[in-house]
């Protein structure tokens, strides 16, 4: 039981820093959106359980052959006043992290929760009374703004897809039609679930690489997912030009290509509040935009099958070991 | 009977449109013509609104900081806070502006773009 402890404690290591970092500079994730997000979450999962299960394994060294009978016994010293003698000051310690750190986490995700769907309310408030129904199908509106916005706000049956009128104005029907299925997608593959949960994991260890990191990841790995969604049915050039459209904030540039000006080219944030927005990008911010373009533009072949299927087994693993380490009686030996 | 969700929307498009604040009954009476002027589509909801639901209806709005009530006068009377167009700056802001988690409350089309990849953007797509 003692060496387990501390192979938890170093596969929490390796997944809170080396492997994301490494995850986050490799290529393939574009290839295969899909089963970069299954890595991230099992990275995400295992990092957190072996987190808490170094520190229980360790606290409960004294009390018995597994965590079974160690949390049976625990129990007996809480609940029924038996000695506490067999733990010493160390094991306590350890175990009161590892308590404090799942009420830490379950908390931060609860809360998290609450502030996101606070929000929405809000602006799902604002919205009824701001803008009106769009022809585009229910749950589609329009805002009367002169930048070209569109956006999606989840929240079940009462999802919104939000349309500007600069927007409406700059995009050819079929790439509306692409930007409407891009955000459709969102919502009915229920991105809302990832970003909820990485949110609240970066909120509750906002100091580890990991969070960070796989925030920044899955937020462009599910525009990613969106994109291909819309390909099924749009062209790329025509996801493409509204990428360029709406990233410009101007109109279509004319055949002959004429360039479009830097400052407009600087965000959607430049056009709307002289720059202020814009200002905020620097080192932290993600290139979304930049590497889905690059993406559609010099796209490479999905990854193969047998790749995939060792990302989803090693996936499968990390979640299996650290879970199968601290249940499987006996095999703490 | 409309629903409180239309009515507010209703009430906050009078007190937009007007230049000055009204009492209920004056806004329960322009409800009441515009669901006759409206052919009868907006359904009967002016005909048989009563004073009372416009004050809920306000007072809500009250509540959620887009009516403000002008104290000492009687009957009290209500105008919008700030503009239409300042709310949708506002809602506009909220949905462009990079709050941390702002990324989880809604998903953009198009994340902000920082000036570094606006660059790499005009050079892939051939502008420069």
């Amino acid at each position: 039981m003692f060496w387990t402890s501390y192979f938890l404690a170093v596969l929490a290591l390796i997944l809170a820093w080396p492997v994301p970092v490494l995850l986050s500079r490799a290529q393939w994730p574009a290839r295969s959106p899909f089963t970069a997000m299954v890595l991230w979450q099992a990275i995400a999962l295992a990092g957190g359980l072996s987190m808490i299960g170094a520190m229980l394994v360790y606290g409960l060294e004294p009390t018995g052959d597994n965590l079974i009978a160690g949390l049976r016994s625990l129990a007996g010293m809480v609940f029924n006043n038996e000695p506490t003698t067999v733990l010493g000051f160390w094991h306590l310690f350890a175990l009161s992290a590892a308590a404090l750190l799942t009420a830490h986490l379950v908390f931060t995700l609860l809360l998290t929760y609450y502030k996101i769907e606070r929000q929405r309310g809000r602006h799902r408030e604002l919205l009824t009374l701001l803008a009106s129904p769009s022809d585009d199908g229910p749950g589609t509106v329009v805002i009367n703004h002169d930048s070209p916005v569109a956006y999606c706000l989840p929240g079940g049956a009462r999802s919104v897809t939000v349309l500007s009128d600069g927007l409406m104005a700059a995009l050819e029907p079929a790439e509306l039609r692409a930007v409407l299925i891009h955000e459709n997608a969102h919502l009915s593959q229920r991105h809302d679930l990832l970003l909820w949960a990485f949110a609240a994991w970066r909120q509750a260890l906002p100091w580890f690489p990991t969070t960070r990191l796989a925030q920044t990841a899955v937020n462009s790995l599910i525009e990613m997912l969106a994109d291909d969604v819309a390909l099924r049915t749009e062209s790329k050039g025509t996801l493409i030009k509204a990428i360029a459209i709406v990233s410009s904030g101007s109109s279509t540039p004319g055949p002959g290509g004429q360039p479009l000006s830097p400052r407009a080219l600087s965000g959607v944030g430049a056009v709307v509040e002289g720059g202020s927005i814009s200002a905020t990008g620097g080192a932290d911010s993600p290139r979304t935009t930049a590497s889905r373009v690059s993406r559609l533009l010099s796209p490479e072949p999905p990854l193969a099958t047998a790749l995939r299927a060792l990302v989803l087994a090693t996936s499968a693993l990390l979640l299996a070991v650290p879970t199968g380490l601290l249940i499987v009686p006996g095999m703490l030996g | 009977m409309a629903s409180l969700g239309e009515l507010e929307r209703a009430v906050m498009d009078l007190l937009w449109a007007g230049q000055e604040a009204a009492t209920a009954n004056t806004l329960r009476d322009l409800l009441a013509q515009d669901s006759e002027a409206g052919d009868g589509t907006a359904g009967h909801q002016g005909k048989d609104l009563a004073v009372t639901t416009v004050l809920t209806v306000l007072s809500r709005l009250e509540k959620k900081g887009l009516v403000e009530r002008e104290r000492g006068t009687r009957p009290h009377r209500y105008q919008a806070v700030s503009s239409r167009a300042d709310h949708t700056a506002e809602l506009m802001h909220e949905v462009l502006g990079s709050a941390p988690d702002r990324e989880a409350v809604l998903a953009r089309f198009i994340g902000s773009v920082s000036e570094s990849e606006a660059a790499t953007l005009r050079k892939l797509l051939g502008y420069n």
